[in-house]
């Protein structure tokens, strides 16, 4: 593998300090959402409870009630929402990359509606004692066969073409939508409940089974994504430019066609769909430190998470004791984000 | 050192490009002209292995299929007429795409990207976004990453051109060629660029191939092969032929 040092390429000296921002933000708003809700808990002790709770010692003199608030309500949801803001925000930074386009996100593509698609039908069919393994892999199955359907209707001999992948990616979108509203016309009342809320996205249903499923596929997409880095960054040029320098484009497509799709149906399975992570963050890192996918990976999942941990805190506190679903939060910040994009796109385009 | 003994590539039904004993020595500089639709663009893209083609193309004796992606990388460069980048790379950036292929140590590979760039010109904008770049600086970086890429082979790399000169300026052009020919020269480069300029190819190629209907017409030294009785039959138009008065060359007006 090679690895770059032009002045201005690697940006090493950015790169740390930007890792170090954000490690340090996601460390002290781990902290602090640990702590404040609808029950505040005094700081030393809502942090002491987690090492209690994780090394069986008996540092904090919090109350029962109130160490399962941090150690089984708020800790779990906090490392949900971490990881899927990370698996998002990466997802989206590798779409936008493979489709040589800022705007491309899981969402635009379909991948988010077939994953949808999946977890609705094992909501809304299936007995509730099979959610928890079905769910996921519903969902990833229905991200798949979306992805791969799209696919091979964009797939020409020339390669795949962006216009006919985004195209079908819209039309997927609409049947996607119909389907599910079929299913909710034919759920009974408490399922059709838990179909609305879960497509708005929320981060409560954080069960351990979920996280670990999470933290799995969080790490091994990371490492899958960063190997492929400086393969996405000849992509940029052009698939034609990208095979003259050596890479297998065709395979090197499908690849991460199907390592976003894991991403995003195991991201939909657990939270719903959370919409504009997978656009925003990869955006602002883009912005900050340059569009080199070496730097701009890991830093989108960091911000990724942030910005998840954040919205989510936003959600469960802005109308405490109840709460909002997240995937609102997310919304409100990223479609006017999305209509700026557009704009500033517009008028760079228009001197031309 | 490409040898071409026969390729045929079809659109739909119809077959738009039909080659045969298609011979490039290593360390000319060799131009392929024609009218518009003759094939130049095809004949280009089916050796880069951009468009499926059937027959054979053999390079350095070796059928070009048959080679391992990363070898063939390092021994065929292809500068694209021109390109779009939807994110903000530096020129830089891009030039150091070229090290893809290569396996270089930090130290040769900021180098090598030093020397390039300052090869085509381009040192003065590493550091500024590609997409704010001119169309023909943006070539210049282009032919940098190229020339990068190919820095690495080890026999004598082939460097295809579709229209190195259509944005550039009068001096750029001028300086390009003198480039490339020099990359002929001295580093027995074989290149291979498409031209609609004829007094170009009479002034700065070696060799010249004459594509029309999709098939190999004529080839040899530009000045032979470009008379004005030869252009009237390809082009339809026959035009003035003038010895130039100081440096005694032929010149088309």
């Amino acid at each position: 593998m090679t690895t770059f040092s032009v002045p201005g390429f690697s940006s090493d000296y950015r790169f740390r300090l930007a890792t170090y921002i954000l490690v340090s933000l996601l460390v002290a708003g781990s902290g602090f959402s640990l702590i404040s809700g609808p029950m505040n808990l005094p700081s030393t002790e809502g942090m002491l409870a987690v090492v209690d709770g994780l090394f069986g010692t008996q540092f904090s003199h919090l109350e029962h009630f109130q160490q399962i608030v941090v150690m089984e309500l708020r800790l779990p949801r906090l490392l949900l929402a971490m990881m899927v803001g990370a698996i998002l925000a990466q997802c989206g930074a590798v779409m936008q990359g493979l489709f040589r386009n800022p705007l491309a996100d899981p969402g635009i593509v379909g991948v988010s509606s077939g994953a949808a698609v999946g977890a609705v039908i094992a909501i809304g069919l299936l007995p509730v004692s099979f959610a928890d393994w079905a769910i996921p892999s519903f969902a990833f199955l229905g991200g798949l066969l979306t992805t791969l359907l799209v696919y091979s209707l964009a797939r020409s001999p020339n390669g795949t073409s962006v216009l006919m992948l985004l195209l079908a990616g819209v039309a997927i979108s609409a049947f996607s939508g119909a389907l599910i509203g079929f299913i909710s016309y034919f759920a009974d009342d408490q399922k059709l409940r838990a179909l609305s809320l879960w497509q708005m996205g929320s981060l409560s249903g954080a069960s351990s089974a979920n996280l670990w499923l999470c933290f799995i596929t969080l790490i091994c997409l990371s490492l899958a994504f960063q190997r492929r880095a400086n393969s996405l960054n000849a992509l940029v040029l052009g698939e034609a430019e990208a095979r003259h320098l050596g890479i297998q484009v065709e395979s090197l497509k499908i690849q991460l066609i199907v390592l976003t799709a894991i991403g995003v149906g195991i991201a939909v399975a657990s939270s719903g769909i959370i919409g504009f992570v997978g656009l925003v963050v990869p955006h602002l890192i883009r912005l900050s430190l340059g569009p080199n996918h070496i730097t701009l990976l890991p830093l989108s999942g960091l911000c990724g998470a942030l910005l998840l941990l954040l919205s989510d805190f936003v959600a469960r506190t802005i109308v405490q004791p109840a709460e909002l679903p997240v995937g609102l939060i997310t919304a409100l910040l990223g479609a006017p984000f999305f209509l700026a994009i557009l704009i500033q796109q517009r008028s760079r385009a228009l001197p031309e | 050192m490409l040898s071409i003994p026969n390729l045929r590539c079809k659109a739909g039904k119809k077959t738009i490009l039909s080659i045969n004993n298609f011979q490039l020595d290593a360390g000319q500089f060799n131009a392929i002209i024609g009218p518009n639709g003759a094939g130049k663009s095809t004949l280009l893209k089916a050796i880069s292995g951009d468009i499926p083609s059937s027959g054979r193309i053999n390079l350095h004796g070796l059928n070009l299929s048959k080679w391992t992606a990363l070898e063939r990388a390092r021994h065929v460069g292809v500068l694209p007429q021109s390109s779009q980048l939807s994110f903000p790379f530096t020129a830089a950036e891009v030039v150091a795409l070229g090290l893809t292929p290569l396996s270089l140590s930090q130290r040769e590979a900021a180098l090598g990207i030093q020397q390039e760039m300052k090869r085509t010109d381009c040192s003065h904008l590493a550091d500024k976004p590609y997409p704010l770049l001119s169309g023909g600086e943006k070539q210049r970086v282009q032919l940098a990453r190229v020339l990068l890429q190919l820095s690495q082979a080890m026999k004598p790399p082939l460097l295809l051109l579709d229209e190195p000169t259509s944005a550039q300026d009068l001096g750029q052009q001028h300086s390009l060629l003198t480039l490339t020919k020099e990359l002929c020269q001295e580093n027995s480069y074989g290149v291979l660029a498409i031209f609609h300029d004829l007094n170009q190819v009479l002034h700065y190629c070696d060799h010249c191939y004459v594509l029309s209907d999709g098939e190999l017409q004529q080839q040899g030294k530009p000045s032979e092969c470009l008379t004005p009785l030869q252009i009237e039959t390809y082009w339809g138009y026959r035009p003035e032929l003038a010895h130039l008065p100081i440096s005694g060359r032929i010149a088309f007006i």
